[in-house]
């Protein structure tokens, strides 16, 4: 069976004030059915570029996209996306935020709330759903914004480090919630992070990514089995064999000799 | 007492100690015939209200503030939309929008009443004018500000360019039209009575410069201050609308000068 996404030698070019950038290199990447896949390199690699070709607001310069076997031209609306910022409307409560994909889709009301309450429970916001974006706090606003783009069940989904801004704690709790949620629905995940332990937490293949032009470097196998307990997984021997394995292949990335 | 009641009460007692001034003043430092006193006026404004001469007056110039602001408002924001998505045709236009909304109005007034009389018609054109400009400019900006990112979203959900337009462009522009709005609803009214100043047999502008022409400083003031009850009752109705439907946004004044950020 072929993979859910590929691409294949998929290249993106920008004008920065009259000069050539490149931000994605002739990147090769397959993601199967079902994986839950994160990609780590240095900041400015074209990690987030990446995202935007393979959900299709961006062309790429050269190369082809293909899912499920298909070349896909514009935008793929199989694919979810959950970008770094929140991008929550601010002018909608949390619960009419959570379900707008639903009212795109012509849902009636009471099936939109219906499923919106229940992926709000889930991540522990109940009794929050009448509060504008701006009254709740950052954590809060992005697990909103992971459960709107759940709520419509998009075949793959991508994340653009949407832990980021996060404090530490907060983002452990909210790893271990998206873990959940991807258990419950088995669902595809593209994952980006600069932070490596997140990205071993969270996957069954970790992609190193080189520093500007992007390209693939490295891939490993997380052999680590599931259910993973995210706030013990980064004392156990095989969290720090694979860790070791990465940071050597991101070292040179991250910090030029 | 709650903030607000309290707030009242100092803005009545500051009224109160001006028109105090003023009463004390008159007839001591400055002879009456050119101030007036504050009692006489509001012996006036009794008088005009008593006896419903004022009513006729006051409907005109509320009639043509209205009808020109709600002419204005509609057309400067269709006008607004339609030239934010159309980007050669808004390039190819702004120098003359440019160009017009710099005409002093006061100069296209006397023209207003030769091509469409001294009736109401001349002064709702004229109202038309300013609030056409102020509207249009803010809801050009606040549709070209509207963040792509969350066009994107959308669009990344399946959404049509209609749904786009309904869901994202005209919540995120409400702000620009509410600013907008009200800011031209005082030079709505201003423009009423400047046009009834050049040529009406009606309005509070016509009343204004008739007791003028009497020398009667009271009549003046009296139809001045009714302006202003106006252009404050407007103001109040207009920023509770704002805050109902802005319910959404963080309250600048929210925060404590102690806090930092």
């Amino acid at each position: 069976m072929p993979p859910l996404l590929s691409l294949n030698q998929v290249c993106r070019e920008f004008q920065v004030r009259g000069r050539q950038v490149v931000a994605v290199d002739t990147l090769d990447l397959a993601v199967e059915e079902g994986e839950f896949v994160t990609v780590v390199g240095p900041s400015g690699c074209g990690k987030s570029t990446l995202l935007n070709l393979v959900v299709g607001l961006l062309p790429p310069s050269a190369g082809r996209i293909v899912y499920r076997g298909r070349a896909v031209e514009g935008i793929n609306t199989a694919i979810g996306y959950v970008t770094q910022k929140d991008n929550l409307l601010p002018w909608r409560t949390l619960v009419e935020n959570v379900e707008i994909a639903l009212e795109i889709r012509g849902a009636a009301k009471n099936e939109r709330r219906r499923r919106a309450g229940d992926l709000i429970g889930q991540v522990g916001l109940s009794g929050f759903e009448d509060h504008y974006p701006h009254e709740l706090s950052g954590g809060m606003r992005q697990r909103a914004n992971i459960i709107r783009t759940l709520i419509y069940d998009p075949e793959l989904i991508l994340m653009d480090e949407p832990f980021g801004p996060l404090d530490a704690q907060t983002r452990i709790v909210l790893q271990d919630q998206l873990l959940k949620l991807w258990r419950a629905s088995r669902k595809t995940i593209l994952f980006i992070t600069h932070d490596l332990v997140e990205a071993i937490t969270l996957a069954d293949r970790v992609v190193v990514m080189t520093s500007r032009p992007g390209r693939v470097k490295h891939i490993a196998a997380v052999p680590i089995p599931r259910p993973r307990d995210v706030y013990q997984i980064h004392m156990s021997s095989e969290f720090r064999e694979v860790y070791n394995k990465l940071w050597n292949e991101l070292r040179p990335e991250v910090a030029p000799a | 007492m709650t903030g607000r009641g309290r707030l009242f009460v100092y803005r009545l007692l500051f009224g109160f100690v001006l028109l105090a001034a003023w009463e004390a003043a008159s007839g001591r430092l400055i002879d009456p015939f050119w101030v007036s006193r504050p009692s006489d006026i509001f012996k006036y404004l009794w008088g005009v209200f008593a006896d419903g001469s004022i009513f006729g007056h006051l409907a005109i110039t509320l009639y043509e503030t209205f009808v020109g602001f709600f002419i204005g408002a509609t057309s400067g924001i269709a006008l607004g939309f339609f030239l934010a998505r159309k980007e050669v045709l808004a390039q190819v236009l702004d120098p003359y929008i440019v160009a017009f909304n710099g005409i002093p109005r006061i100069a296209l007034a006397p023209l207003f009443i030769i091509w469409f009389g001294i009736g109401p018609n001349s002064k709702v054109i004229l109202v038309v004018t300013v609030v056409f400009f102020l509207t249009f400019f803010n809801t050009y900006a606040g549709v070209k500000g509207v963040d792509v990112e969350l066009k994107n979203i959308l669009r990344v959900m399946g959404a049509s360019e209609r749904q786009i337009l309904f869901k994202v462009t005209i919540p995120a522009t409400v702000p620009w039209i509410a600013t907008g709005l009200k800011i031209s609803l005082p030079y709505a009214i201003v423009s009423a009575v400047v046009g009834e100043f050049i040529a009406a047999s009606k309005g509070l502008g016509y009343l204004i410069n008739y007791n003028t022409s009497l020398f009667s400083t009271t009549g003046a003031l009296g139809g001045i201050l009714i302006l202003a009850l106006v252009v404050v009752l407007c103001n109040e109705i207009i920023s509770r609308a704002e805050a109902y439907l802005l319910r959404w946004r963080p309250r600048e004044n929210g925060r404590k000068s102690n806090e930092l950020y």
